[in-house]
């Protein structure tokens, strides 16, 4: 189970005067298992890509390999892709609809098909995954806290069993307890062996949780590496309206200064044992 | 996908006709309108003609956006020839079975059909013309006469605008809002008429509810902004007559007197 982007290039509204070159010559591989961090400004591209995933977009030219078939191929059920790579979009909880929760989140497994008994089987455990307390089941979703509502959401698309996982800005608007909500619910399903890919704006955010950041800028994928790598560049970073985690800028600023730090640290735990290991 | 479509269709080029006052091409499309009612005189439909030709010309909107108006109301203009065509008694001049075609009947369906084909296009060059907040400022300038006899023409014309600012943020948002159900496996394109108008409702429900919220915040932002309705209130860019409005009134006088005269002689 893979994900292969072979070179994809992606053209709004071509022929127009509208037209612009959303993305270019995208290319990348994303194994199973994996926890990634899509990263950009806001019109890099990031949300187009993550919508040629799932063949919501079709791109202009290129190719991608879903399991080893070309998903672009004549005949391919794209129905069965949308299932397998889940994909949540930002503000997911104004596509609540249903009267309750539980009926909402059952939405997806109905539309595969799946038997009434089925349904509420993934249901049920989707809105466990995503830590809801059973007493809100039957209730209104839009009775919800903002952080209540997403996680409903993601337990939508997580009904469907998805090999793939994808949230756009999950965080987006919420409180920091909404924030941390949903980030503890991404770790427990990182341990369930789901492929995750998380768009942010936020390097802080990515930082901590991900094992690998993609970086967009301007339609072209300018860095794919581990997070200490990709933060080696922040001055790059900064040209193109991003930023390192502050703890890199700390540890940077302190090694100038003369402390022989580690300046690799990107999250506040490695970056106190490195200062404490000095002093 | 839903993006695609356009509404309201100010077409953008810099024409004599484009940069007159609103009020102006309103009263000119109503006065042509009543041109084309006056009576049934072949003479009046020549000026009319000529001076629809002439607008087009100046107005400098290619014709094939001038005419795309008329296929949306084809069924409704081939139904009254219809009806004139086989309806109308007189001296009949064509019969087969039950059906019969009077002189009288002929001329009133070509009559009715020149008239609703000069309709559609008279006003589809208005608002061609003419962008949405344009035409808007127009009619509450032009109807401000009403406030006299207490209708709420600023209110009114603040409602019309706001409802065109919003149609492409609600187009937006419905695009978006289908993707997000279409990556929950729903289908908008198989099934029958029941089964797709059922698909729609995962559409509508959000749709309504992110109107409403939206609506609630502008409401909200107007009042914070102390908006209160037309009393006392002042424009960014006032609607102001020209020399060349004031030429375009006397043609239009000129217009109606010509066809008026017309009618009565012939």
């Amino acid at each position: 189970m893979s994900i292969i982007v072979d070179k994809i290039n992606y053209i709004y509204e071509a022929g127009t005067s509208f037209e612009r070159h959303a993305l270019k010559d995208v290319s990348c591989v994303i194994e199973k298992g994996e926890f990634i961090g899509l990263i950009g400004h806001t019109g890099s591209g990031k949300s187009t890509f993550i919508q040629h995933l799932n063949g919501l977009n079709k791109a202009t030219s290129g190719h991608i390999y879903y399991d080893g078939q070309d998903i672009y191929e004549k005949g391919y059920n794209m129905k069965e892709l949308r299932s397998k790579v889940g994909l949540v979009f930002q503000y997911p909880e104004h596509q609540l609809f249903e009267s309750t929760i539980f009926k909402d989140v059952c939405f997806g497994p109905k539309n595969q098909g799946l038997s009434k008994q089925e349904c509420e089987l993934r249901a049920f455990e989707s809105l466990k995954l995503v830590g809801l307390d059973e007493k809100f089941y039957y209730n209104s979703p839009f009775d919800l806290s903002g952080g209540q509502k997403r996680r409903v959401a993601i337990a939508g698309v997580l009904a469907m069993k998805p090999e793939v996982l994808i949230l756009d800005e999950p965080t987006a608007g919420l409180d920091p307890k909404g924030r941390d909500e949903i980030f503890s619910v991404l770790e427990n399903l990182r341990k369930t062996g789901i492929t995750i890919i998380l768009v942010s704006h936020s390097m802080e955010d990515v930082a901590t949780h991900v094992d690998r950041i993609m970086v967009m800028n301007d339609g072209i994928l300018k860095y794919d590496d581990t997070p200490k790598n990709v933060f080696r560049h922040h001055k790059e970073l900064e040209e193109i309206g991003l930023a390192a985690p502050k703890v890199t800028y700390i540890m940077n600023d302190l090694k100038n200064a003369g402390f022989d730090v580690d300046t690799d640290a990107i999250t506040i735990e490695e970056a106190k044992k490195s200062i404490l290991e000095i002093l | 996908m839903i993006r695609d479509i356009t509404i309201g269709q100010y077409y953008q080029t810099n024409s004599v006709i484009h940069s007159l006052d609103p009020r102006v091409k309103l009263m000119g499309t109503l006065i042509f309108i009543i041109s084309l009612f006056l009576g049934m005189n072949i003479l009046v439909y020549i000026v009319a003609t000529l001076a629809l030709a002439g607008l087009i010309i100046a107005s400098k909107v290619p014709f094939k956006f001038i005419v795309r108006g008329l296929k949306a109301i084809l069924i409704l203009i081939l139904i009254s020839a219809a009806f004139n065509l086989f309806l109308t008694p007189g001296t009949v001049i064509f019969k087969v079975w039950k059906i019969t075609i009077t002189d009288r009947g002929l001329k009133t369906a070509i009559f009715m059909v020149i008239r609703l084909v000069y309709l559609i296009m008279g006003s589809s060059l208005m608002t061609l013309t003419t962008t949405p907040n344009n035409l808007t400022d127009g009619l509450e300038k032009g109807l401000s006469f009403l406030k006299y006899i207490k209708v709420p023409v600023h209110e009114i014309a603040m409602m019309m605008s706001i409802a065109l600012r919003f149609i492409p943020i609600l187009i937006d948002e419905t695009d978006k809002i289908m993707r997000a159900q279409q990556a929950r496996g729903a289908d908008f394109e198989t099934g029958n008429f029941i089964k797709r108008a059922k698909a729609m409702v995962p559409i509508l429900v959000p749709l309504f509810i992110s109107a409403f919220r939206r609506a609630d915040d502008l409401a909200m932002a107007m009042e914070a902004r102390c908006y209160h309705g037309s009393n006392g209130r002042t424009k960014m860019k006032p609607l102001k007559y020209s020399k060349k409005d004031y030429l375009a009134y006397l043609i239009l006088i000129l217009y109606l007197g010509i066809c008026i005269s017309l009618n009565i002689i012939f």
